[in-house]
């Protein structure tokens, strides 16, 4: 990445950042950077890694959950901030490595990460009880957690960021992440990792070790949902086990396949969109529209755009319309380096060719 | 001695329940390499089918459950087939992800049409006693339902000319439809076969189990594990795995609980993956039905 692209996106990053607001509420903008997050985390180890996660929210849910409870046996935020990257680092790099290197792929890799995400769902759900304590908080079954301390200035506890300063925290770290994932496709590793996602068996003939360079990249995808669930909780200020839900789990991979796999801007888009769909579905005034049997139910929704998109638009918005834009300025005057450069990286986009 | 009895009686139904309701699943995927994720949303169709037409229509239960249900699911599933799924044959994870949009789709218009809350119907057969224990007289009839479904998928497959074609197709398309076989008519018909044994799950299941728009999550994520587990080979794949996780699964429940109970359900499969990638007929039962 050149340092022109570093500034051309921060510069974007900015003005969006200040211009949003104007137009949308700002716990709702809080809340689909956190998506945003989420979604590019599976981004990268789904469009680039070609590992298919469905169970991306087992390190969502745990990255919220490392947070509350670290938050609420420390009394401040920070120690909480940071194990809520590494600890869903951890897990991913040992859940990765568990299955990397037992040489599973595909739908295997599937249903393992999904009962994975299914386990710790149905376990914090089932913790409702007394018992179920760590240091001084209850783990509270399908109620969660409320009233844990929220980020605040490092060194002054009761100096809270909540409002328009935690929706600008939330953003900053967003476009962190962003250009961090970013530069790390960019690094001799992201493009190793994007030549096994398109033929495995050439990269590993060719001396490179595939296994733990997919576990890598599972514990990095791991580390940004997490941090993506620690953002998120501090946006709501409540966590449940619907953290780690089925739901929630084929939403990320409708917001994904919608925006594009492939890219990275796409499924942070996909986020935002989808993110603002939803939050408008369920708005009391459009539910009034339809009375009780409301044909806009959002799964009912969601689901028609996960289907209507395999079928029609596999490979998502973004790369579909920067191909189209590409085939115009083709038509205008000629190919440029750029559009061209970009329109291959998009063919090559697609989820599973 | 009562309480041997009662667990033996358990762990034969939690394995009857877990064959039912994946032999639909098991046929897709076994025969066609097809993971259909709103299959959970098909057994509650099944539940759905059996309880309006015997709550409403005033049709005899076992009529309901044992014909409308299979029937019902056996449509439905030809109308995804041929709006949906047949454009990705070959494509293993777009199916998986457009039957996955399937089934949220579903799980909108079931609470579209019989609201969010969960509906039941009685079960035609009463309870008994061993000992100090009373158990369920239906239970019985669930496992000879399960037991009946596996003969039958074994049967068709093993001695009928649709078996043999079926198969035939499945392992290589271009020879069968050399042959003249159209092999989109046999990809659609063997759906419709999964479809209609899911529907049959889900009405004989509906007397025990209560039917909710989103109640196909318990069905699915169970289902989705026994078959894969059992790997490619139907018939061996489906009893081993549903076995093997029935007793699991009823061992760790009498130990503790039934939520750890189906947690170590869970943590049993992803450990068997991981020892055995292509499934224990992938290990033990290559090339075998």
């Amino acid at each position: 990445m050149t340092a022109r692209q570093v500034l051309s996106s921060v510069v974007v990053a900015a003005i969006l950042m200040f211009v949003l607001p104007v137009f949308f509420d700002v716990l709702n903008l809080t809340t689909f950077a956190a998506y945003a997050l989420l979604a590019l985390s599976l981004g990268f180890v789904w469009g680039y890694g070609g590992i298919l996660c469905f169970g991306q929210t087992a390190f969502y849910g745990l990255g919220a959950y490392v947070y509350a409870l670290t938050a609420i046996n420390t009394g401040e935020a920070w120690s909480g901030f940071f194990l809520a990257i590494l600890l869903p680092a951890l897990f991913a790099a040992i859940l990765g490595a568990m299955m990397f290197y037992g040489r599973l792929s595909d739908v295997y890799l599937a249903v393992v990460t999904l009962v994975v995400s299914l386990i710790l769902f149905r376990f914090m759900n089932h913790t409702a009880g007394e018992q179920w304590v760590i240091g001084e908080a209850r783990l509270g079954g399908f109620n969660g957690i409320p009233g844990f301390p929220t980020l605040h200035i490092p060194g002054d506890p009761e100096a809270y960021i909540y409002d328009e300063n935690l929706y600008y925290f939330t953003f900053i770290v967003l476009v962190l992440c962003y250009l961090l994932t970013r530069w790390l496709l960019g690094s001799p590793f992201g493009r190793i990792l994007v030549g096994l996602r398109e033929n495995e068996q050439r990269i590993e003939l060719l001396g490179y070790d595939v296994r733990a360079r997919k576990t890598a990249a599972f514990a990095f995808g791991g580390g940004l949902a997490g941090l993506a669930g620690c953002l998120y909780a501090n946006a709501a200020e409540i966590i449940t086990p619907e953290l780690f839900g089925l739901g929630l789990a084929a939403e990320i991979i409708i917001w994904v396949i919608v925006g594009g796999a492939g890219t990275l801007i796409g499924p942070m888009i996909g986020a935002a969109v989808l993110g603002y769909l939803k939050f408008v579905l369920g708005l009391r005034a459009v539910k009034e529209v339809f009375g009780r049997e409301n044909p806009l139910e959002a799964t009912l929704v969601f689901g028609t755009i996960l289907i209507l998109f395999i079928l029609f638009l596999p490979r998502g918005m973004v790369p579909s319309i920067r191909d189209w834009l590409g085939r115009a300025r083709l038509g205008r005057g000629g190919p440029r380096r750029s559009s061209r450069r970009r329109r291959t990286q998009a063919e090559r986009a697609r989820p599973n060719a | 001695m009562d309480l041997a009895a009662v667990v033996v009686y358990e762990v034969l139904y939690t394995i009857a329940f877990l064959a039912l309701i994946s032999a639909g699943l098991a046929v897709v995927f076994g025969m066609m390499r097809v993971i259909n994720l709103a299959h959970g949303e098909f057994v509650l169709l099944g539940g759905y089918a059996a309880i309006v037409s015997h709550n409403t229509l005033g049709i005899d239960i076992f009529v309901s459950m044992l014909v409308i249900a299979p029937l019902v699911v056996a449509a439905f599933g030809v109308v995804a087939e041929r709006l949906i799924i047949r454009f990705l044959y070959g494509r293993l994870i777009n199916t998986m992800l457009a039957t996955w949009g399937l089934s949220l789709a579903m799980i909108g218009g079931f609470t579209l049409i019989f609201g969010p809350t969960t509906t039941s119907i009685k079960a035609p057969i009463g309870g008994f006693a061993v000992g100090d224990y009373s158990l369920s007289g239906y239970t019985i009839f669930i496992i000879a339902s399960a037991i009946g479904v596996i003969l039958l998928i074994f049967g068709v497959l093993k001695y009928t000319r649709a078996g043999l074609i079926a198969r035939g197709a499945m392992q290589s398309a271009d020879m069968a439809s050399a042959f003249g076989y159209d092999t989109s008519k046999v990809y659609m018909v063997t759906f419709a076969a999964g479809s209609a044994l899911t529907g049959l799950a889900g009405g004989v299941l509906a007397p025990l189990v209560g039917i909710g728009p989103t109640a196909g999550l318990l069905y699915i994520a169970k289902a989705f594990i026994t078959v894969i587990s059992g790997g490619a080979s139907v018939v061996s794949g489906l009893i081993a795995s549903s076995g093997f996780f029935g007793i699991v699964s009823q061992l760790v429940t009498f130990a503790t609980n039934s939520v750890i109970g189906e947690i170590g359900l869970l943590v049993a499969a992803v450990i068997l993956l991981r020892l055995l990638p292509t499934g224990i007929s992938g290990r033990f039962f290559r090339n075998r039905l």
